[in-house]
């Protein structure tokens, strides 16, 4: 039988929402963090870098589709252009950098900084604001329109990358040294590591604690039945672009880490392959999960590391795999680890 | 008399050649039940969609609670007061019974730009939604997946989320479409007890259940409202009888 607790007790000992439980969702959620946080750690004590790096790589990917996952599987916004958030987030942390070598300004105006404390809130601003604008004009459409007009715009942020020389154009822009944060050294690959869980951990704290908020009962009804948020009193629009907005500054966070551990940051970042890979991820690790986005990263950055080894071709087995999981399991990688989530 | 608490004047709708509202006006009084009733394709379904919101006037003021809300949106509309149900369930499937009815709550109360704050177990919401819920009979599918709900507890349901709304007028879509005598029988004896809290619009197919509940009755046909008055007026009226009851 359910335990009541007197706060959630009706006078008529109505039903009340069952009484939440670790389970096996919760078992292997834990287990999956645990491993992410350990592998490297005893990596790095064994004195491999290489996989510290690698960990810190699956790591900021499964960030920026957490963001992605808020925009489309909480939301429903079926996003081909977040690869827009996660170059622009790049690009802020590599211009800082650049103008802070170079003593320059921004335009002229902005003076450059290599302080992640001031990079990341730009980054995040900087992705808000091209979110805000992007998001106002795409989320009068829906559907298929939405898709094309979101990869659209973010074809319009490459193209303009593409054609600045100043930062590099299609060459891109090294980031010579990596931006640093006071007090840590950053150039460590573990410390740089445990930056980028943190992050991972904060955003999905972040979208956790958004879904389970009055907002978040807005968004999810939103991509339920809008017609019912609606007619409820709620206008879906403005619910729709702030996830969107929120969605793209994770993403774009999770560029401005990449840009400091490749030391590198270059058009390809905002590619329309960057927005599909994405997209691939949260799909291949369950749709609106809060766990999906790590473990589709997980499985997309093993057989690129594994199969890529082997053959330049492994797409073609993420692509079987992809398959398997729209056919077999439409919950992903997470739906066939920790069963299905009662949706909320 | 007392004042309308939902008002139409002169609407008018054109789809191209075709006239599917045609110079409507009714009101709804408080504590009463405003049947409107007409045949397939008499234009319910447009002037529906124009007092909800969802489609625009070409011509007419929509007034609720001596207020003119012709130009606001759906949602406007429903945090002003204006209560609906839909003539097919408009209800978010996978998500718990009571989940489609906080949803409401939540609107009225005005906060859903709040993003930290766990709503899912606030009383604030729940009691609400609760007590909507056991109106409707429904208090013990509370946490139940819509999807695994009945035909008929789909159109209870759809009722107790607008009455959630505390609104001030209710415009009911067809709610005993397929509900079989019983349920038809048990959800007229609900709207019965209901219009003194709140006036219902009503649109339904049900005769029986129009000319028990309503206090008046128009019935549409071909875009005009063709006849007015109580039931036995209505029964009575040879024009009703060729455009429909005579069918």
């Amino acid at each position: 039988m359910t335990d009541q607790t007197p706060s959630d007790t009706a006078p008529e000992a109505l039903p009340t929402r069952p009484p939440r439980r670790l389970g096996r969702r919760g078992t292997v959620q834990l287990v999956m963090l645990a491993l992410l946080l350990a592998l490297p750690v005893a990596a790095d004590l064994l004195g491999h870098p290489y996989y510290v790096t690698l960990a810190s790589r699956l790591t900021l990917i499964a960030m920026a589709a957490v963001g992605l996952n808020l925009a489309l599987g909480y939301g429903g916004m079926v996003s081909f252009g977040h690869a827009a958030y996660f170059g622009l987030g790049g690009y802020v942390a590599g211009i800082g950098a650049y103008h802070a070598f170079d003593a320059t300004a921004f335009m002229g105006m902005l003076p450059g900084s290599d302080n992640l404390l001031v990079l990341w809130p730009l980054a995040m601003l900087a992705c808000g604001l091209l979110a805000l604008l992007i998001g106002a004009v795409s989320l009068r459409t829906s559907g298929v329109y939405f898709i094309m007009i979101t990869l659209a715009f973010a074809q319009m942020v490459y193209y303009f990358a593409n054609s600045w020389p100043t930062y590099g154009g299609q060459d891109g822009l090294p980031i010579y040294l990596r931006n640093t944060l006071p007090g840590l050294d950053t150039q460590d690959p573990l410390t740089f590591f445990l930056i980028c869980f943190a992050g991972l951990v904060l955003s999905m704290a972040l979208t956790s604690r958004l879904m389970g908020s009055r907002f978040g009962a807005a968004l999810s009804m939103a991509r339920l039945n809008d017609t019912r948020l609606a007619t409820a009193g709620i206008n879906p629009y403005p619910v729709r672009l702030v996830s969107f907005v929120i969605s793209a500054m994770i993403t774009g966070l999770a560029g401005a880490l990449y840009a400091d551990l490749n030391g590198f940051v270059s058009p390809s970042m905002l590619s329309w392959h960057m927005s599909g890979e994405l997209m691939v991820i949260v799909i291949l690790g369950g749709v609106g999960r809060l766990y999906g986005p790590l473990a589709g990263a997980v499985l997309y950055i093993s057989m690129e590391t594994l199969l890529g080894g082997l053959t330049e071709y492994w797409q073609l087995f993420l692509g079987l795999v992809l398959l398997g999981v729209v056919l077999f399991a439409r919950h992903g990688v997470m739906g066939w680890l920790a069963g299905r989530e009662s949706h909320g | 008399m007392a004042e309308a608490m939902l008002a139409l004047e002169g609407l008018h709708k054109r789809f191209g050649a075709l006239a599917a509202t045609d110079d409507v006006s009714l009101t709804l009084r408080p504590g009463e039940i405003h049947a409107l009733i007409g045949p397939n394709g008499a234009g319910k379904s447009t002037l529906i969609a124009q007092i909800a919101g969802s489609l625009r006037p070409d011509a007419g003021r929509i007034l609720l609670g001596g207020e003119e809300i012709t130009g606001l949106s759906v949602a406007a509309r429903a945090r002003r007061g204006l209560g609906r149900s839909f003539q097919v369930s408009s209800l978010a499937e996978p998500l718990p019974v009571i989940r489609n009815v906080m949803i409401g709550v939540q609107a009225m109360a005005g906060h859903s730009f709040r993003f930290w704050k766990p709503a899912e177990r606030d009383p604030r919401l729940i009691e609400p939604a609760m007590a909507a819920l056991a109106r409707m009979g429904l208090a013990s599918r509370a946490w139940t997946p819509v999807a695994e709900l009945s035909h008929g507890e789909r159109r209870a349901l759809e009722v107790a989320c607008a009455l959630a709304m505390k609104p001030r007028a209710l415009l009911l879509d067809e709610p005993m479409a397929g509900l079989g005598p019983e349920g038809s029988a048990r959800l007229t004896e609900l709207l019965e007890s209901l219009k003194r809290e709140v006036p219902i619009l009503l649109i339904e197919h049900d005769m029986q259940a129009v000319f028990r509940l309503a206090e008046r009755i128009s019935v549409l046909v071909a875009g005009r409202i063709i006849a007015h008055g109580d039931g036995d007026t209505i029964r009575r009226d040879p024009r009703v009888r060729d455009a429909y009851l005579g069918e």
